[in-house]
């Protein structure tokens, strides 16, 4: 790690001050992420401004009826949040699959939603990205991609999302507030994270000196009925190969309303908007979940064995080359989520 | 199976220099109840669970100074510059060390078992720092010494490194074709035949010819590598945690070109090893070195990624396995063969086929182990290095097989039990696998399975059943011991053997407290020192076997030197009685000659042995798995093992230890490789979060059991426990998932997107 100058801050104004003048400043949260990129040697923050005594620690409801969560509310803590596990077990449901408990622990929503991507070669200072290093190629395109991204790639960065928390905040139509010295605004949730195209090292739509300081859920009756649903290699302590947050209402055997987000299969949190509108007023039959699946993946790249490489039968299966045969699995893996998702919550509610 | 037992204030182990034994007197001249059996707390719990266990990176020095590496970042390659100003500049940093200016060190020994024991703990033959060579992608190229571990791990990153990248191939799919036969070596079989197996595999009515591959695994030891170094003159003290001290300390002698007498090293605990502490690795002689260079105690501890950087990992495999029977099952043909890299640098070859020797009686064998170099680092032993992954290969097959024939999976196995070794008809010394599979198949309620696959659903669940042998061979390696008893009843035990978390101090202070007549906490060990008698090393499943041969031996010595008790006295009473303060019995020399007569002595009476008997472990897995019909996650939700490991010493640490040889295989089976990039040979995810180890959320409750058998030719009846419980696991669950989804997976790990 390298050295870096540390600044605590009492309140937002000093904190939106300190990162303004200090260029290269990153806002410290719980650490979970930054802290191990610094160690790592690919975040490189010449100053870090400390946020975690600031109180933005509430979660308050709203005059109409929605949701108010500060920014350095803990993941542990909000998964535990009796309205958020009654009004949207969505959320509950998707921290809760994220990380392990010490990380919720440590973990604030702010933080979360800035999350960066695990793809190995962004995280490997020794191998080429244009994330860390804009124009320096990509090593993953013919390399391990198991982990990334099937929609919204560009030919410059395929690497996938990670959060849980943001799959869930895609469906609920969140809104984040952000401020600066310049003041306050409000960016909706869909608008925060911006897909690779030419830009990968691009990831937000803030800028460096902005503070998220709160997330705001509208009020959603459908969002009672929700769930997430987190597909992994192991049990816990690993990041979504695909995930699915939704939303369901039938009526009369109906698709009344639905949201429906994806993760671990997108350039940044996915929301389905093209599946939920084949599904609005559609029969709530598994035939109808699997025709918006197939909708929403219909555009979706994935990477089977580069050129070149062997037959995937051959010996490179044994050298871990068997991962290194892609992730076009993730497009079947998705779409089948999706419906079991689905089905589940006409079946049987949220789970809650 | 456990019967509750405390064992009061056991002597804390492992604190060296000192007094041995702080137990005070009083203890009863009563005869003590058989501690051997027992489910007895491990001896070092208390010093363990307060932090009073000093690991290698924790041993207090003044003025001590931190070490951090470089590593390579190109395949190979040849350094034309290196920059060290800025990392130099930094305040805090001591010394850059590079080949430019690192002094000279002898090259490690060529492993060879035949001219030295010691020689095989040389990992690679790579002349670390004094070389301007990269064989590998991590090599390390730097040292930095700095007065705190945060500014070492600086520097280290600001060294620039230049290089001249060399023709280079780390791509097993590309090189596999260059494979050769590996050759058979005095502790290897690499090949073997009994008839004409190709022939019977033809003339078969029933048959399958399969292909399987296993990635490279890393073992992933609590404790990441750590040394703290310390010269006094010419003399060197090295706190590490290793595998084998003696091995460590004849290779540090002859790379500083010192006498092994003036090299003391201390490992009395290591958090665990797996086989990946017990070759030599760069980091513990480049911490050695950088102690030298700066005139002042040095620790490095490595990093998670410096780990899979600088130590080496088990090899990929691709086996065939083919199998002909008749009808009724009986086999006629088995052959397996495997292709498995090393580094051009080095590598353990391991003993892939070894189960095709001893497993099933088929009338003809062939089996056949072929090797290649790739220019990464050296590969090396992992729990059940062989066995491991030719188990999965092997117990899979025979399931495909039973599955051909409509055959019960168990009663395949049964119908093919030979009576003595397949290969050459060698007795068994004890093999008792039918009883496990019948003690664990009724256990887990076997014969409620129905054989169909995809015949037990419930709910989103698709639910199988799946079984498989488990093997490994047993091994006694040489052991000095020192046994002394005092007047008051007080024994002290010195070898210096290794405590890597199996419980072998307090298995060995179980032993003697029954060779001696003495209470159990009357018992003293000291160990993990080689400062006192030369131990064996922690591997092949043998420690426990060994140490306590010779510390048999030294109790019967000394009880003879005693003299002959009265009725109803005790040799520590005939000690009093006949006014002497205590007695003291040795088995080894420790003389350079001495130790080379013991050793060749050894050899022989253990060649005589190994040909006249097949020794070895074995037991049955029975599992369960489930698999998510939508996602096809699949995840173990039982496990029933029965094993026949000769007498169980400690049941309370060998319970511990066969279950984590079963939850390592469940890692195995699902989840773990190292995905090394073939363009580059790095390492991609030298990380715990991306190198899936399971949770505990997927490890279902293991029930373990053993039939408790002592083997007659193993000192007290005794086989290792140590490895046993991975074979098989992973061939077990392949079966499972089978049974679950109709589906053969031949590939390792059995990821989801192998079953959609």
């Amino acid at each position: 790690m390298r050295p870096f100058a540390y600044v605590s801050a009492r309140d937002v104004e000093s904190a939106v001050e300190a990162v303004a003048e200090h260029p290269g400043a990153r806002f410290l949260g719980g650490g979970t992420n930054l802290v191990d990129l610094m160690r790592e040697g690919v975040e490189r923050p010449r100053t870090v401004v400390d946020i975690s005594r600031l109180p933005l620690t509430g979660i308050e409801e709203l005059p109409d009826g929605g949701l108010r969560i500060g920014a350095l509310v803990r993941n542990s803590r909000l998964a535990a949040d009796p309205l958020v596990r009654s009004r949207c077990p969505v959320l509950a449901q998707a921290v809760l699959n994220g990380a392990s408990g010490q990380l919720r622990n440590m973990a604030t929503v702010g933080g979360n939603l800035l999350q960066r991507t695990r793809c190995p070669y962004f995280y490997d200072t020794a191998s080429r990205c244009n994330k860390r290093e804009p124009g320096a190629g990509c090593d993953a395109m013919e390399g391990f991609s198991r982990s990334a991204a099937v929609l919204g790639t560009s030919g410059e960065c395929i690497a996938a999302h990670p959060s849980d928390m943001c799959v869930a905040l895609a469906a609920l139509d969140a809104v984040v507030e952000v401020r600066s010295v310049r003041g306050t605004r409000r960016v909706p949730f869909g608008e925060l994270h911006r897909l690779p195209g030419g830009t990968p090292h691009i990831e937000t739509a803030l800028d460096g000196d902005e503070l998220i300081t709160a997330v705001e859920l509208p009020p959603l009756p459908l969002a009672a009925r929700s769930r997430y649903r987190k597909v992994r290699d192991r049990a816990s302590y690993a990041f979504a190969l695909v995930s699915v947050a939704a939303a369901l209402e039938v009526r009369d055997g109906a698709v009344a309303d639905v949201r429906l987000a994806l993760g671990g299969v997108g350039a940044k949190p996915w929301r389905a908007h093209e599946a939920e509108a084949l599904l609005r007023g559609a029969p709530a039959v598994e035939e109808s979940f699997r025709r918006a699946a197939d909708a929403e993946f219909a555009a979706a790249e994935g990477r089977s064995a580069p050129t070149g490489m062997p037959d995937s039968r051959r010996a490179a299966d044994a050298d871990g080359q068997g991962a290194r045969a892609g992730n076009e699995f993730k497009i079947e893996l998705g779409r089948r989520t999706v419906v079991a998702v689905l089905r589940r919550l006409a079946d049987e509610g949220s789970g809650a | 199976m456990s019967s509750p037992h405390s064992p009061g204030t056991h002597a804390e182990p492992g604190t060296h220099p000192g007094p041995a034994g702080t137990r005070s007197a009083g203890v009863p001249a009563e005869p003590a109840p058989a501690a051997v059996g027992r489910a007895v707390d491990r001896v070092d719990a208390p010093a363990k669970v307060t932090g009073r266990a000093r690991y290698a990176a924790e041993f207090p020095y003044e003025d001590l100074a931190w070490a951090a590496f470089t590593y390579a970042t190109v395949t190979r390659g040849r350094i034309t510059a290196i920059d060290t100003a800025a990392a130099s500049a930094l305040p805090g940093v001591i010394a850059v060390i590079t080949h430019l200016d690192a002094p000279r060190m002898k090259p490690s020994p060529k492993p060879n078992p035949i001219r030295s024991m010691e020689s095989m703990a040389t990992a690679t033959s790579v002349d670390y720092l004094n070389t301007p060579e990269v064989h590998w992608n991590g090599q390390p190229v730097a040292v930095v010494v700095a007065e705190d571990p945060e500014t070492a791990a600086h520097a280290a990153e600001s060294v620039a490194v230049t290089y001249e990248v060399l023709p280079h191939s780390a791509d097993f799919a590309a090189e596999e074709r260059h494979a050769v036969p590996q050759r058979n070596s005095v502790i290897q079989h690499a090949s073997g035949t009994k008839g004409d197996a190709d022939a019977a595999l033809a003339a078969a009515p029933v048959s399958v010819d399969l292909r399987f591959t296993t990635p490279r695994h890393h073992h992933n030891a609590l404790e990441p590598h750590a040394t703290t170094a310390v010269w006094d003159g010419g003399r060197l003290t090295v706190h590490d945690g290793t595998q084998n001290i003696h091995w460590l300390r004849s290779q540090l002698a002859t790379k500083f070109d010192v006498p092994v007498g003036d090299v003391r090293v201390l490992a009395p605990f290591v958090g665990g090893g797996f086989g990946g502490k017990s070759m030599v690795w760069p980091g513990t002689i480049l911490t050695a070195l950088a102690a030298r260079v700066t005139g002042r105690p040095v620790r490095a501890a490595l990093t998670r990624e410096g780990v899979y950087r600088s130590v080496g990992g088990r090899q990929p495999s691709v086996q065939r396995v083919a199998i002909g029977a008749e009808r009724d099952g009986g086999l006629t043909a088995l052959i397996h063969t495997s292709t498995a890299p090393m580094g051009k640098v080095g590598g353990a070859p391991e003993q892939i086929t070894s189960v095709a020797r001893h497993m099933y009686g088929a009338e003809h064998i062939r089996h056949r182990q072929y090797t290649l170099g790739l220019d990464t680092l050296s590969t090396t032993n992992m729990r059940a290095p062989g066995e491991s992954i030719g188990s999965f290969a092997m117990e899979a097959a025979v399931d495909e097989l039973a599955y051909e024939l409509g055959l019960d999976p168990v009663e395949l196995r049964l119908r093919n039990e030979p009576s003595s070794n397949p290969i050459d008809g060698k007795p068994f010394a004890h093999r008792q696998l039918t009883e496990c599979f019948a003690n664990g198949a009724s256990l887990f309620g076997w014969p409620a399975r129905s054989f169909e696959p995809r015949s037990m659903r419930e709910g989103s669940s698709l639910v199988g059943w799946g079984t498989a042998a488990a093997y490994h061979p047993a091994w006694q390696l040489p052991a000095n011991v020192t046994v002394r008893l005092d007047a008051r009843g007080r024994a002290l035990v010195r070898c210096a053997f290794h405590e890597m978390g199996m419980g072998t101090a307090t298995a060995q202070s179980q032993i003697a407290a029954d060779a001696l007549g003495v209470p159990f906490e009357a018992v003293t060990v000291e160990y993990g020192d080689s400062g006192l008698p030369t131990g064996p090393g922690a591997g092949g499943s043998a420690q426990t076997a060994s140490v306590a041969s010779s510390l048999l031996e030294a109790c019967e010595k000394l009880k003879k030197s005693i003299g002959t008790p009265r009725e109803g006295e005790s040799y520590a009473q005939l000690l009093a009685r006949t006014g002497r303060d205590h007695a003291e019995a040795v088995v080894g020399s420790e003389t350079r000659v001495g130790k080379r007569v013991g050793q060749v002595r050894f050899t022989a009476k253990y060649l005589r042995e190994q040909r006249r008997w097949m020794k070895a472990a074995c037991g049955a897995h029975f599992c369960e798995v489930r698999v998510d019909a939508d996602t096809g996650e699949a995840r173990v939700t039982r496990w029933v093992a029965v094993f026949d490991v000769g007498r169980v010493v400690n049941a309370k640490t060998a319970a511990s230890q066969l279950r984590g040889g079963i939850v390592m295989g469940i890692g195995q089976a699902l989840t773990e490789q190292t995905l090394l990039d073939p363009r580059t040979g790095r390492i991609m995810n030298p990380s715990l979060s991306e190198y899936h180890v399971p949770v505990h959320a997927d490890v279902p409750r293991i029930d373990v059991s053993w039939l408790d058998d002592p083997d007659p030719t193993m000192p007290l009846g005794i086989v290792g426990v140590g490895e046993v419980g991975i074979t098989g696991v992973a061939g077990a669950v392949a079966n499972a998932l089978h049974h679950a989804t109709g589906r053969r997976l031949r590939d390792l790990p059995l990821t989801l997107e192998k079953l959609l």
